[in-house]
């Protein structure tokens, strides 16, 4: 049940601000998103025409706190379709990133950022991996980046790092 | 392989992750970190060629939006100004297979193979990533219909198989969120796949190799399901035509599917 007290009608304006939020208002929920999503084809809790509609409804707090905003598969496939240029997977990464602000992060990509912004990359280069290499004759890589930490540091990924 | 097709490859140790992991955490910095990598590139005056369909789609992204506004610029290069850099237009970022089919051509290509592979069908998964956003690669292939890769992989005289559904989505980047979904994302496609009777599922983003090959073995024990469907990236296959050495040079030990019968095969031709 929803309630309209409930309700924070100001959310679509923050989302629409948001870096990638700009085009929210202009979905009429046809639901071609939905239909070509190959995650909902897996599971029905993840509904691109749903989130859009629960975000415009300004139900913050089940929109910023919820799993489902990290399901999206990036694919692109609603992005292109789409006949109101919505560009739905902008508008996910932007629920994410104020999801990231309010200090809501899904663990999966709470590691991702740790490592990126630690180690410059997804996984930490050991010993072994440069010995690996050279026997298949590839030139070593580096085990850090001091300037990619140092972007890391000025962002909001800051907590997330070593 | 490359060095068949007179391509000279630098490897940037400077160079870093090129940003996607990041941006659903905090797109800004996912930004910075894209123009990093370019800003690299155009001090040493060279172009991008990336072999990982996100790694493409990023910096694509990046450069053209970065080109394109100069606010963002503004804002970026304040950020990249702290690491002693400058995003610097110019540096042109292309996936490896669309410079092999762009900048070589598929013609020029055939011409230097070697060994007909006849004998051999496969079936391809292009990516989402190396096709989408539409908007980004400026009519490069069809999204909904691509034939890039196909023509690609025809060159070497292998039959390609179309399959159902072969646009899906690999399920990579939700592998870490909710790994039940990811990988039966993926094995809807290695059951599509496995229909019909093919030597190989040919990609070219290794991040979606991870899901149909580093994956398959545990695809098979949840499912209870068997395929033992190799897996080749693109560039091993084209080697194979071209006649080099699977193990020495194509780096076929590194596969996690054998493809031991595979390769008997192509022994048994010659």
């Amino acid at each position: 049940m929803i309630e309209t007290k409930d309700l924070d009608p100001n959310f679509k304006y923050e989302v629409a601000r948001e870096s990638g939020g700009a085009n929210i208002m202009q979905c009429f929920a046809c639901g071609t998103c939905t239909a070509g999503c190959p995650v909902r084809g897996i599971d029905e809790k993840y509904n691109p025409r749903k989130i859009i509609r629960i975000v415009l409804l300004g139900m913050r707090d089940e929109v910023l706190q919820s799993d489902f905003i990290w399901l999206c598969s990036t694919c692109y496939t609603c992005y292109d379709r789409c006949p109101q240029d919505v560009r739905l997977i902008d508008i996910m990464t932007a629920l994410k990133n104020i999801a990231v602000k309010e200090g809501y992060v899904h663990p999966a990509f709470r590691e991702q950022a740790r490592l990126v912004g630690t180690f410059g990359r997804l996984y930490e280069v050991e010993d072994y991996d440069n010995k690996k290499r050279k026997k298949l004759g590839l030139p070593p890589v580096k085990k850090t980046f001091e300037d990619v930490n140092l972007i890391a540091r000025n962002s909001e990924i800051k907590e997330m790092i070593e | 392989m490359a060095e068949v097709l007179d391509l000279k490859l630098t490897d940037l140790e400077d160079f870093a992750c090129c940003g996607f992991p990041v941006k659903s955490t905090d797109s800004g910095a996912s930004l910075v970190m894209a123009a990093r990598n370019l800003s690299i590139a155009a001090d040493r005056g060279l172009d991008i060629c990336s072999l990982c369909n996100a790694c493409t789609s990023v910096l694509t992204e990046a450069n053209r939006e970065l080109k394109g506004n100069k606010e963002l610029r503004d804002e970026v290069n304040e950020e990249l100004g702290k690491i002693d850099m400058e995003y610097k237009p110019g540096v042109k970022v292309k996936h490896f297979s669309r410079i092999l089919y762009e900048d070589i051509g598929p013609d020029a290509i055939k011409e230097r193979v070697t060994k007909d592979l006849g004998d051999f069908s496969f079936s391809i998964h292009y990516g989402c990533h190396y096709l989408r956003p539409k908007k980004i690669y400026e009519g490069f292939d069809n999204p909904e219909d691509p034939r890039t890769v196909d023509e690609l992989v025809e060159l070497t005289g292998a039959k390609v198989i179309d399959y159902k559904n072969r646009l899906q989505c690999c399920g990579g980047a939700i592998l870490g969120v909710e790994e039940s979904i990811a990988l039966k994302m993926a094995k809807e496609k290695l059951d599509n796949v496995t229909t019909n009777d093919v030597d190989a599922l040919i990609t070219i983003c290794p991040f979606c190799s991870i899901m149909y090959e580093d994956n398959q073995r545990k695809i098979e024990s949840n499912f209870d399901v068997e395929y033992k469907l190799p897996v080749l990236y693109y560039p091993q296959l084209l080697g194979l035509a071209f006649g080099l050495e699977a193990r020495k040079q194509l780096g076929f030990r590194l596969n996690k599917v054998r493809p031991e019968a595979l390769l008997k095969k192509l022994e048994g031709d010659e």
